[in-house]
């Protein structure tokens, strides 16, 4: 019967058979985007070279010449402009990551704050919200980074005991010089982790089995915390602490804490957290209120309720728009080349850009980093997200 | 189909962008009217707006006079005010005809960037500004201090060549634009603010006590600023720098905006052929024959912009010195029309 009909169907012409026109559409779509862009770029250089400008990376291993305030890697001026972009490219992903890491936590609390019965509480957390999402974040970046150019100037602070100076230029504090046996404290420390780590699980396991509880908080004070302290003693005291050094100008060396990192990363905190805050509550309110009930007549406390019923089942809603959050955090984080920070956009694609005007290469790599740090951001969320949805079965 | 449209449109819009830059530049400014002229943001004596959002300015005066010579109208002028790290990009893109904004000639800048500077019509050189209150007397004093520097500029290069060649070290801040670098430095985060010594002192007027700060006696480098235009168009880079030198021939000659009428009766012929009653030296550049005429005119010789903006006549009081023509002094000199 059914090939009867099939045989039945008249022959349609290929210019009407829908598979071959949707086809010749991508096709032709594809080719059009293909050739926009190739001729976009064969035509800028081919302009670029006519007027003398040779579009090429051969300036990556020259010498930049310049200094950086700001770096985790060796830099000095006689450094490269390949290395000048590593400098820029960690100096991102660590105002990205740390941000990330404070924006969350500052996000669940508003968020929760939000819900909270308690009126005070939840009205601060409603304007916190309201007030900081509304506000474009680079003026909240302009106007941290002024406030905090009006600190006390280096100069003006007199010289104190507890060796802790805020100025201008950021924080001064005191800092550790690890000498010989110093390791010791170290792997102390690291054993202590593992034992802590070991203990742990057992007492989970006790009780999940027995439900006697066993008192973590103490061991995990005694082997974290005293054990290496008294290794630190018992070898001699091997850890001294430097005192910032009083210049004409500032305090010998760069600061613990530099101005441009911390009014970058406030910045991007506070501004994030605000739409961490309505995903969380979002999530949280997905959440029926039968659980809640639910939970509180079996007798879990609101704490209880919270961290063990509500917010697990809340990650599932929460997860996807979060990972959004955390992109924009990354990729909001060139703002922060506006109060000097030197992250990537002002040190590659502002310094660099423009001591060596190779606008197309570099302009390109950079757009290459945020991309490839974005898809790697998302990809580690997806993966997590998989491992919270719901198994169904 | 829709966006397979607006990638066909995008496409076709960038290759029409550039492909407007090959076309001579003086017949693209002929047809469409205007000069259009990359300018300083905001820096006193050489490019800003007045408070009625009239440019004003060494630079400024400069574009004027190169409408004058096309137009005969000083009006005929669009400035595009620029970052100092995004003129050279609007420079090579055709955005702008000629870029006019302080820029200092270097080697690289004519080889690497496309660049091709004219003349030099203001020679400058980087100094340093400080707080009085910090009792600095000269920049090797500036040992571990921290400095405000604008980015995508000589300056910040020539800032690391002079510590490392003392052997003293520093911090550096630095920012994207002039206004919030001085802002940086004003509000105390900065020890040393440094540029050309034009603009410190343009700058210096901006702060908020003015008063208590002092440029350091030390130059540290040599800046000489000038026009530059794209390469590869020769008509249009000889129209720039004749463009100066016609203004500076007006200067060595006495030929000044009041007496321009009168001159044209001149029987002195450098007169004569400056103003253009004797030969046809305006029609070889593809101009007019009365082209410095014009400037001369509507904008006035050398000496007179630069003591309207810079010098005498403005806040800024700036000098001659090495401005000064050749012969009592400076280093403006032009060669002969003839």
């Amino acid at each position: 019967m059914a090939i009867a009909e099939l045989e039945e169907k008249p022959r349609i012409s290929p210019f009407y058979d829908p598979k071959i026109r949707a086809f010749v559409y991508q096709a032709a779509m594809i080719f059009l985007v293909g050739y926009g862009l190739y001729a976009a770029y064969t035509n800028a250089v081919t302009g670029l070279s006519k007027q003398g400008v040779v579009t090429s990376l051969g300036f990556w291993d020259s010498v930049a010449g310049f200094p950086i305030s700001f770096r985790l890697i060796d830099f000095t001026e006689l450094s490269s402009y390949g290395t000048a972009f590593w400098v820029g490219l960690i100096n991102t992903v660590v105002v990205s990551v740390i941000g990330i890491f404070l924006a969350t936590i500052l996000g669940f609390i508003v968020g929760i704050a939000r819900l909270s019965s308690n009126w005070l509480i939840s009205k601060i957390a409603y304007w916190y919200v309201q007030i900081i999402r509304n506000i474009p974040l680079l003026i909240q970046l302009i106007l941290i980074a002024d406030l905090m150019h009006h600190l006390p100037g280096a100069t003006e602070i007199k010289q104190n005991t507890s060796g802790i100076y805020l100025t201008n230029q950021g924080l001064f504090t005191p800092r550790p010089v690890f000498e010989a046996g110093s390791g010791l404290i170290f792997y102390a420390f690291l054993g202590g982790l593992v034992a802590f780590i070991g203990y742990y699980n057992w007492a989970k396991n006790r009780q999940i089995a027995t439900g006697k509880q066993s008192p973590t908080g103490l061991v995990f004070l005694g082997l974290i915390v005293i054990f290496p302290i008294a290794v630190f003693f018992i070898s001699g005291m091997p850890i001294s602490l430097a005192y910032p050094v009083k210049t004409r100008f500032s305090f010998q060396g760069d600061a613990t804490l530099q101005i441009e990192f911390v009014a970058a990363l406030l910045g991007l905190v506070i501004y994030t957290a605000a739409f961490i805050a309505e995903v969380v509550r979002a999530g949280i309110m997905s959440v029926s209120k039968g659980q809640t009930e639910a939970a509180s007549a079996l007798g879990l406390t609101a704490g209880q309720n919270l961290r063990l019923v509500v917010v697990p089942q809340a990650f599932r809603v929460i997860l996807p728009p979060l990972t959004n959050q955390y992109l924009n955090l990354t990729k909001n984080s060139s703002l922060a080349s506006v109060i000097a920070f030197p992250e990537l956009v002002q040190v590659f694609a502002g310094t660099v850009l423009n001591q060596t005007n190779q606008a197309i290469p570099v302009m390109g790599i950079t757009m290459l980093v945020y991309l490839t740090i974005s898809l790697i951001t998302s990809f580690l969320m997806n993966a997590f997200n998989q491992r919270m949805a719901l198994r169904e079965r | 189909m829709k966006s397979s449209l607006i990638s066909l449109t995008v496409g076709s819009a960038i290759t029409l962008i550039a492909g407007a830059v090959s076309a001579g530049t003086l017949d693209t400014v002929k047809s469409k009217g205007f000069l259009q002229c990359g300018s300083n943001t905001s820096l006193a004596g050489f490019g800003q707006p007045d408070p009625q959002g009239n440019w004003k300015g060494l630079d400024v005066d400069f574009c004027r006079a190169v409408a004058s010579a096309i137009f005969n109208d000083p009006t005929k002028v669009k400035f595009t005010p620029l970052a100092a790290k995004d003129r050279f990009t609007a420079l090579q893109s055709g955005e702008i005809d000629a870029l006019v904004r302080n820029t200092t000639w270097t080697l690289s800048r004519d080889t690497t960037l496309g660049a091709f500077f004219g003349a030099v019509n203001y020679y400058d050189g980087q100094g340093f500004l400080v707080r009085k209150s910090m009792n600095i007397k000269s920049a090797l004093e500036l040992n571990g201090a921290t400095v405000c520097v604008q980015q995508g500029t000589t300056t910040e290069l020539n800032l690391t060549d002079y510590f490392r060649a003392n052997k003293i070290t520093y911090k550096p801040v630095v920012f994207a634009g002039s206004d919030e670098t001085l802002k940086a430095y004003d509000s105390g985060r900065c020890d040393a603010y440094t540029t050309d010594a034009s603009g410190l002192y343009a700058e210096r007027l901006k702060l908020t006590k003015p008063e208590d700060n002092a440029v350091l006696p030390e130059i540290i480098s040599k800046e000489p600023l000038g026009p530059a235009v794209r390469q590869g168009d020769d008509q249009w880079a000889n129209i720039i720098r004749w463009t100066h030198y016609a203004m500076v021939t007006a200067e060595e000659q006495g030929v000044t905006t009041a007496n321009v009428d009168e001159m044209l009766k001149s029987t002195n012929p450098d007169i004569k052929r400056l103003l253009g009653t004797e030969g046809k030296f305006g029609e070889g550049l593809g101009l007019k024959n009365d082209w410095a005429y014009q400037i001369i005119k509507n904008v006035g010789n050398y000496g007179e912009s630069f003591e309207r903006n810079v010098g005498a006549g403005s806040q800024l009081k700036i000098a001659r010195g090495q401005n000064g023509l050749w012969s009592k002094g400076g280093l403006q000199y032009a060669p002969p029309i003839r």
